[in-house]
């Protein structure tokens, strides 16, 4: 049976490859990509604590429900962001024909 | 067999994200963030929360994902195709900064005392996370619903206020 530093640990491989993503590229595509991926890193860091968590007495289920329940709506809410955050690309492609966040610069003061 | 599925789940994960970090098509991309997202689905299908996972599937998988691809075909042009590297300090430092979240997190994780517990806690039913939703929870939940709307509407008016702005101008 699988233990939860593999979570973890698969969790911090993701978060990671999401902050190398926010640092290195410009496409504002992937720029979604790696804030995805590491608000995934998070949601499963969520359920992996609460369904091991060693403070959860036994038979009360409600516990570990709670983790389950944030990443519910932690999912809704990326959702929501990956929404808004593609209507903004499409709307930046129709006004300057690219996506790179580094042309983007017409609010530069 | 669980420790087989396991591996072959966190290759998927972590391979999906390196594909949709690094593929030179972007669209190649969008195909690896949905199977780093299926990933991770069925990581909370091993975690005994098979509510989050099939959750996981249909808004991530199902939308998220679909909703992406639609985006990158909508905004695709040729000057993607060869898109223009990063400086390769950029690189550098972009490699060194996420080995160093990654290894820092690990060698976290290896020195507390995490791995002590290994067993699965009975896991939350579907009635528990529905019964913690309405009513713990049920103000979140209704702000929640609130914040959906306004993102929806403010994604609608975003691209209306283009359309007339490409008229005038």
């Amino acid at each position: 049976m699988n233990s939860l530093p593999d979570f973890v640990l698969v969790s911090a491989m993701l978060f990671g490859i999401g902050v190398y993503g926010l640092v290195t590229k410009r496409n504002a595509l992937r720029l979604l990509f790696a804030v995805e991926l590491m608000i995934n890193a998070a949601n499963l860091n969520f359920v992996a604590f609460s369904q091991y968590a060693p403070f959860a007495t036994p038979g009360a289920a409600l516990t570990n429900g709670v983790g389950q329940t944030f990443v519910l709506f932690s999912i809704a809410l990326a959702a929501a962001e990956a929404a808004v955050i593609l209507a903004i690309v499409v709307v930046a492609y129709r006004l300057h024909r690219d996506v790179d966040v580094s042309e983007l610069n017409s609010m530069e003061g | 067999m669980a420790d087989v599925i396991f591996l072959a789940m966190m290759v998927v994960t972590v391979g999906g994200a390196l594909v949709a970090m690094e593929a030179d098509e972007i669209v190649y991309g969008a195909i690896g963030l949905a199977g780093s997202l299926f990933g991770v689905a069925a990581l909370f299908f091993l975690l005994d929360a098979p509510y989050v996972a099939v959750f996981q599937i249909t808004v991530y998988v199902g939308a998220v994902a679909v909703l992406i691809l639609f985006t990158v075909m909508l905004v695709r042009t040729e000057k993607w195709a060869k898109e223009v590297p990063a400086k390769s300090l950029t690189e550098l430092s972009g490699v060194l900064t996420g080995l160093a979240v990654i290894i820092s997190l690990a060698l976290t994780v290896v020195a507390s005392n995490l791995s002590g517990d290994t067993t699965l806690q009975n896991g939350a039913t579907f009635l528990d996370i529905g019964k913690l939703i309405s009513t713990d929870f049920a103000p979140v939940l209704e702000i929640l619903a609130m914040v959906l709307a306004a993102a929806i509407v403010g994604a609608l008016t975003l691209s209306r206020v283009d359309r007339e702005e490409e008229r005038s101008a």
